[in-house]
């Protein structure tokens, strides 16, 4: 633990190069407002904390990528070409994650993905360019595989939104409770559409076919309705619930008395984790922008902290030292330390597993416990053989 | 399924059927009197919710629901007096621009006003709890849902039947002039129904907010599904909107009661198209009246010794700006003659063939699909490539053209938009070929010309010779032929011309001209996803045509480069970039009519 404080807090003079870190970032942030608007403010945070250490070590350059993977690249191409910055940064979806993935590729530039979720992008399209922070969709769901196989229960049904990112959590987590739990049945399965759940349908239709457990990849507007129609109808009373993302105080805050009891989610307690590193971060943040943090302002705080930290270890600005710095870089982040693996170039940082409860009518995560990234990876073997290396 | 849960499923269908019938039936009364396409309907509902969730906090539910029905039913009289009334008279669909405009204002405004965060509202005290139906729990409040239906069918109904406002407002949908000749007040009626619609659409967004929660982007997934409603229905028409919501919103329940959920993507708009290609004016439709002599249209002239030399010049600086040390300038110059291809196609349709595209998107993703997939899986050289994507596009069009020349008018532009939604919502779910909602990745031109300047240098020869064609086939035999079909489809075929193979012939046309812009966005980008055809894409298209002017040659192209510099400019040096664009669009749409009045 010292170990991280230490190389959090103790900078050696970053800003011996002269030249600042010029950061190209781009993200949807009028589209998925109530995630990107803390994201930004972490980031700020970020390269408020080492610009004083040193200054201007870092220039953050932000522009509005308009949500579109089209868009996007032209914007990715302005942030090179005019901006001619050391490397991207960004993006929320994950279509446009993998858009600017591809052209930084193409145009030799270092990106740091740090939302997306996709698995392609460090698997099937992962590329030498690109490195993604998050905890991808497999990570994540296999979290959570564990503890729903201790349940054992045998009928399960799953409901996603309709997208690359439902489908891919339903499909790990298909394979992973198959692998840990032989002979569970998967006997209902809804795909509706992203943004459009008719969820009065789904979840009559959830519960005709009578499920023991639920496996949801649900959230923001589709998981309110989902919640709402389900409390109603009674269809959580007796059946244990899973939901990706769902204790993220982006998703869970919107819930307020609706909460439901003892659904067992991914996401971030950010009052009650008190390790020293994330005391600091959320005192420093809460001091800056007067309100909590966010799943996303740890995201864009750390993603910025990721760039930093590969610049001082390369000591350049060159794309091909900074590619090869964040190979294996470890770092401190809010949530503990964490490794950029070199295999995928995905980064360790793991997510937080608990269950949700109501406190004085809002939700909150109870039993809770820290699921280091590292210990959610396929083998080796199978990355290479995707990645095609 | 066992027969409580087709019970229970029925139920859950109606009481979807309602809120959407309430929304829809508003945007109908709208069309029929002033013949506005009101884009901004899915806004009002929006802002009906927010209002909502934001007063239930102070006033309580109950309160809160009539009182954002008014709200909202203001805000409509103001838009309708202030804005709308003002371009009555204009024409080529620039109301339609306008109200488009005030959807950008309208999401930045309540990103503004109520925070990024979705709202969940209260539910209704009272009516929180369920009921047991068959064995299973029933929300109660959707109960209320399926009563308020065809209560608010009923008094709309007496309204219009038996009311003297609802005579005039009955006479004005049949025949407007007509109505106006015998001395109606036109400025009133269509006040009072822009009121009225907007009224609906906040009562609408009200009851919605027990069930779900105010967000940001309900107003586009909302304005679809009351378009299609709309038209299945049959324009104007109220009891068909009620029987298409009906019929929609079960046909939908069932599709996930029988665990064919993923079929809600697509189930309206193969409703829509299967409807639209039996009865062409929808289910309890009639056939639109024609509007007589509100504006004729002056045929386009050749193009001017002055203009001629302009757009030589202008050739001369697109030829030599790679010598710019601003590489990004190319970039966006790609974009732009990308898009100014794509909308000179559209065009091509809009103006000289007088037949609006709602979903012109779709050949452009044809194209951008198929060339990508010719240069991932077959390998094929970049120029090979650009064909597919042409022959495409023009494949595309020739089957879904077949289908839409049978129509005319607002029916045509939803059968096109029927088909776009379609063939999107097959490349969105089609995993093995298209990469489903991801795409496709890698698609990038051979070597030698994948630097900006070359691939730049590719992109200004293709597009600017396929404009090129294009405004000279306003002035072939052909385009005579088309524009004779657009101005008087009788005279026309009575001098022998075949209208429909005229208009089946300009679509394939634009088609392929859209699948090439779509061949090319793809090797510009090197990732091409379902977005490239989206309804967004289409709406773009419309906007560019209209911006520019669809009556005039050129304007189209004028307009996709004045857009998609608008949209990189402000989208870098505002924070509320879309209410920028919106009032932009505002100003020059009344710049432009004053200017052409």
């Amino acid at each position: 633990m010292n170990r991280t404080l230490l190389l959090f807090i103790a900078f050696i003079p970053l800003n011996s190069f002269g030249q600042a870190l010029k950061i190209g970032e781009l993200n949807s942030y009028k589209v998925f407002p109530a995630f990107l608007e803390p994201y930004k403010k972490g980031m700020e945070l970020a390269v408020e904390e080492l610009n004083s250490a040193s200054a201007k070590f870092v220039e953050l350059v932000v522009r509005d990528d308009g949500g579109t993977p089209g868009d996007a690249v032209r914007v990715a191409e302005e942030l090179i070409a005019r901006e001619r910055v050391n490397l991207l940064m960004g993006t929320f979806a994950s279509n446009v994650g993998l858009a600017v993935s591809n052209l930084a590729a193409q145009r030799k530039v270092l990106f740091l993905a740090s939302e997306p979720l996709t698995d392609k992008i460090v698997w099937e399209n992962g590329n030498r360019y690109t490195f993604r922070l998050r905890p991808s969709t497999y990570m994540q769901v296999a979290m959570l595989v564990p503890e729903a196989a201790k349940l054992k229960k045998k009928r399960w049904a799953i409901v996603y939104p309709n997208y690359e990112y439902g489908q891919s959590a339903a499909a790990s987590f298909k394979k992973l409770l198959a692998q840990a739990q032989p002979g569970v049945e998967f006997v209902g399965e809804q795909a509706p559409a992203l943004g459009k759940i008719d969820a009065g349908a789904v979840v009559q239709a959830l519960a005709d076919s009578k499920p023991d457990a639920i496996f949801s990849a649900l959230f923001a507007a589709d998981l309110q309705k989902f919640v709402r129609e389900g409390n109603t109808r009674g269809l959580f009373r007796s059946t244990a619930v899973f939901n990706l993302l769902a204790g993220e105080p982006e998703y869970l805050d919107t819930l307020k008395d609706e909460t439901p009891d003892g659904w067992w989610v991914t996401g971030y307690p950010w009052t009650e984790i008190n390790t020293p590193e994330h005391r600091r971060f959320r005192d420093a943040y809460q001091k800056r922008w007067n309100d909590y943090p966010r799943q996303g302002s740890v995201v864009g705080y750390t993603a910025i902290y990721a760039a930093a930290e590969a610049a001082r270890k390369a000591k350049s600005r060159d794309t091909e030292k900074l590619v090869e710095a964040l190979k294996g870089l470890q770092m401190g982040t809010p949530f503990g330390a964490i490794q950029w693996r070199a295999v995928d170039h995905q980064s360790t940082m793991g997510a937080y597993v608990g269950q949700l409860a109501k406190k004085n009518g809002a939700g909150v995560m109870v039993n809770w416990r820290y699921a280091d990234g590292a210990k959610f990876q396929p083998a080796d073997e199978e990355i290479r053989k995707l990645r095609k290396e | 399924m066992t027969s409580s849960a087709v019970l229970l499923q029925l139920l859950n269908g109606l009481a979807g059927a309602s809120s959407l019938f309430l929304v829809a039936a508003g945007l109908s009364l709208i069309f029929g009197v002033s013949r506005i396409v009101n884009f901004a309907h899915g806004s009002l509902y929006m802002l009906g919710m927010y209002v909502a969730v934001w007063l239930s906090g102070r006033v309580g539910f109950w309160a809160a629901v009539p009182l954002a029905a008014l709200a909202v039913a203001v805000l409509g009289a103001c838009i309708e007096a202030s804005l709308l009334r003002r371009i009555y008279r204009a024409p080529e669909l620039l109301q339609l621009l306008a109200t488009f405009a005030l959807v950008l204002l309208a999401r930045d405004f309540a990103l503004w006003a109520w925070g990024p965060e979705d709202l969940l509202g209260p539910r209704a005290p009272g009516l929180a709890g369920a009921v047991e139906i068959a064995g299973q729990a029933f929300p109660q409040y959707d109960l209320l849902l399926i009563l308020a239906g065809p209560l608010v069918f009923a008094v709309l109904h007496f309204v219009l039947t038996r009311t003297r406002w609802g005579v005039l407002v009955r006479a004005a949908t049949q025949d407007r002039e007509m109505a106006s000749a015998l001395g109606v007040n036109q400025r009133w009626l269509f006040t009072g129904a822009f009121t009225l619609g907007a009224a609906l659409a906040g009562l609408g967004g009200a009851l919605a907010i027990p069930r779900e929660p105010a967000s940001l982007g309900i107003d586009l997934a909302l304005i679809s599904d009351a378009f299609v409603i709309v038209v299945v229905g049959g324009l104007g028409s109220i009891p068909g909107a009620f029987v298409a919501a009906l019929l929609i919103g079960v046909i939908k329940a069932f599709c996930i009661g029988l665990g064919y959920s993923k079929l809600t993507l697509v189930a309206e708009f193969v409703v829509m198209a299967i409807v639209l290609i039996l009865r062409p004016w929808g289910l309890l439709g009639r056939p639109q009246a024609e509007v007589r002599g509100t504006w004729t249209e002056v045929p386009i002239g050749r193009l001017s010794k002055r203009g001629a030399i302009a757009i030589a010049l202008l050739a001369l600086l697109l030829v030599v700006l790679p010598s710019l040390p601003d590489q990004y300038v190319l970039v966006l110059a790609t974009d732009m003659l990308v898009f100014a291809l794509f909308a000179a196609s559209l065009h091509l349709l809009m103006g000289p063939g007088g037949m609006a595209s709602f979903g012109h998107a779709a050949y452009f993703g044809l194209g951008a699909y198929a060339c990508a997939l010719a240069a991932l899986t077959l390998h094929w050289s970049t120029a090979a490539a650009l064909f597919t994507g042409w022959g495409a596009g023009a494949l595309g069009a020739a089957i879904f053209g077949w289908f839409c020349v049978r129509l005319s008018g607002v029916y045509l532009a939803m059968l096109t938009l029927a088909f776009a939604q379609i063939v999107w919502s097959t490349v969105f779910q089609w995993d093995a070929v298209t990469g489903g909602s991801n795409g496709l990745v890698g698609i990038w031109p051979e070597e030698w010309l994948a630097s900006r300047t070359a691939y730049y240098y590719v992109v200004l020869m293709v597009c600017s010779y396929a404009i090129f064609l294009l405004w000279r086939m306003a002035h072939t035999p052909f385009g005579y032929a088309l524009r004779a079909s657009r101005d008087s489809p009788l005279r026309a075929s009575a001098l022998g011309i075949n209208v429909r193979a005229k208009q089946w012939e300009s679509f394939i046309i634009a088609g392929s001209a859209a699948g090439v812009a779509g061949a090319l966005f793809a090797f510009s980008k090197g990732s091409i996803s379902p977005e490239t055809l989206s309804v967004q894409r289409s709406v773009d298209g419309l906007v560019m045509v209209l911006l520019g002017g669809a009556h005039t040659l050129t304007g189209p192209v004028w307009g996709a480069a004045a857009f998609t510099w608008l949209q990189d400019t402000m989208a870098r040096s505002v924070e509320y970039w879309r209410a920028g664009i919106g009032a932009v669009i505002l100003v020059l749409v009344f710049a432009r009519w004053r200017f052409s009045a």
